[in-house]
């Protein structure tokens, strides 16, 4: 269980990223946090595993306190909070299975990882992984000759090859086309589910947030301003969020992506 | 569906760095006598220019009739002692340019570690090597171990710069995943910088190579061994056609090591 308490970021130039924001994640529950560019989303998840430091507040990760961590016992949180970045930042030049391997550097000592003599068994675990996400016949190429959609199921792989109490996942979705992404959030939502996973996603597609999340948190100017059910984010609750917009306008739009992503699961399925 | 537009307004490209014309107008007119004036008071003795051009023609006929043989033996032991200098200086200078240079990226280095070794850069890359050369010379003798010494002290000064400067422009979009995965500083380096900056790193070395290669040619001349020394020699004794062999070879070494540095910097990439 995550929870998060009185969260402030105040950043060096002044700006003010987050104000007291406040909420826990049960374990499994998958968490959509929405809102603006620029509204903090991304700066509350890094706060979460220190890639950012929170200027107060508290976080705790099921007992442990993880604001006032640092050195070894900050690396040792870090290896059990797994992270799923925008552009996969995945290191380009290394092969695909040696960035699933890296999953493992917080469990590793150096020379291990230096002569890349990774145990059997973290072996065993990324291969099993690559096989989850669909790519255990790509694990000798190197990461930049991936598709991108291809690249974000390795980003994936290397987050759950740490073996993750939590999953922090910041626009998974933003470098892909519609159905892509769809794909990528149906992934991380079923892995959720298999492995009770908590998870919060930065997401600023309202629409996919809505079908793949069981809970929505809505960020504005740095303040938590809607928490709940997917379906109780209204016109009024959107507009609260983001400001005036023709909502149905961006429904209708998804309606048709959500007809496109159908016959693709369809086609998937002839290919099973 | 026809557009009204209106015709005949102008445009020119707006003046970037100086918006006054004034300014800009005397600026450049200010140059320009500067540079006249400049250029006048360099003296210039014409019978000194015209002896020189006797001298030249005849290193130019040395050039097209270079001797390879009668000094083939001290040209030998030179190249051979040049090449020895250029080759070991490159490595251990590169491998300690590696710590330095990581010392002097800001992204992994903390401040005091990071002058320190910024200090270190500054100094080596303030003396020129012919300065440093005669340092050497006179604390260690003539010979080769003091043209060792230059290029290793001037190697690290330029791959430690280029090198930190090519690590503070990583993505640091993969340092944070790898970072977020627990890995300590040590795994950071190899798994998130390493793979971004060694083709540049194996690409800079080679350059060096070549740098240092050249360089042995001059600091020769000062007294740290090398074909450099066979070279001054060759010229004080006035034998051009030898001293034309050996620019000849230094030629087609640099170009040698030109053309299979850009062939292993491709296939690195």
């Amino acid at each position: 269980m995550l929870t998060v308490e009185n969260l402030t970021k105040i950043y060096k130039t002044g700006d003010r990223a987050l104000k007291d924001v406040s909420f826990t994640v049960q374990a499994g529950q998958v968490v959509g946090l929405i809102g603006p560019s620029g509204a903090g989303k991304s700066t509350l998840i890094r706060c979460v595993n220190r890639l950012v430091e929170p200027t107060s507040g508290k976080i705790r990760l099921d007992d442990r306190e993880l604001t006032r961590l640092s050195g070894a016992a900050l690396r040792s949180a870090r290896r059990r909070i797994g992270m799923i970045f925008q552009e996969f930042a995945l290191v380009e030049r290394l092969t695909v299975m040696e960035n699933v391997l890296s999953g493992r550097l917080g469990y590793v000592p150096f020379w291990r990882s230096f002569t890349r003599r990774f145990p059997q068994t973290d072996i065993d675990m990324a291969f099993a992984l690559l096989e989850r996400v669909g790519l255990s016949d790509q694990a000798d190429k190197r990461a930049d000759a991936l598709s991108g959609g291809q690249r974000q199921r390795v980003g994936i792989a290397r987050a759950l090859e740490q073996d993750p109490e939590l999953l922090l996942v910041d626009e998974p979705t933003a470098s892909l086309d519609p159905k892509t992404s769809r794909q990528i959030m149906r992934l991380i939502g079923e892995i959720c589910a298999e492995r009770n996973l908590p998870a919060i996603i930065n997401i600023h597609d309202v629409v996919l947030a809505q079908a793949f999340t069981a809970r929505i948190i809505g960020l504005r100017a740095g303040e938590v301003v809607f928490d709940g059910e997917p379906d109780q984010l209204t016109d009024k609750v959107l507009t609260t969020i983001y400001g005036e917009e023709d909502w149905n306008a961006m429904r209708r739009g998804a309606e048709e992506d959500s007809r496109d992503n159908q016959e693709a699961a369809e086609r998937m399925a002839g290919l099973v | 569906m026809q557009s009204v537009f209106e015709t005949g307004r102008t445009w020119r490209r707006s003046p970037v760095l100086i918006k006054d014309w004034r300014w800009r107008w005397g600026i450049y007119l200010f140059s320009l006598v500067y540079l006249v004036l400049a250029i006048s008071t360099v003296e210039v003795n014409w019978t000194r220019v015209y002896e020189g051009l006797d001298r030249g023609w005849r290193f130019l006929q040395g050039f097209l009739v270079p001797d390879f043989t009668s000094r083939w033996r001290d040209i030998s032991t030179g190249l051979v002692e040049s090449l020895t200098m250029t080759l070991t200086s490159t490595v251990v200078g590169v491998l300690i340019s590696i710590p330095i240079g990581i010392g002097a990226a800001r992204n992994l280095a903390p401040v005091p570690i990071y002058l320190a070794c910024r200090a270190i850069v500054a100094v080596s890359r303030s003396l020129q090597e012919v300065i440093i050369a005669i340092l050497f010379v006179a604390m260690f003798g003539f010979g080769p171990f003091a043209g060792f010494l230059t290029l290793t002290f001037a190697t690290v000064g330029f791959i430690s710069k280029l090198l930190a400067e090519d690590i503070e422009e990583i993505d640091e979009g993969q340092a944070d995943a790898i970072r977020a995965t627990g890995a300590s500083w040590l795994q950071l380096v190899n798994y998130a910088v390493q793979p971004q900056v060694m083709p540049r790193l194996i690409g800079l070395s080679l350059y060096r190579l070549d740098i240092n290669f050249r360089e042995s040619a001059v600091i020769g001349i000062v007294g740290a061994g090398g074909i450099g020394a066979t070279l001054n020699t060759a010229i004080d004794r006035y034998e051009y056609d030898s001293a034309g062999a050996i620019l000849l070879i230094i030629i087609a070494i640099v170009m040698v090591a030109e053309y299979s540095s850009g062939f292993v910097r491709k296939w690195v990439q």
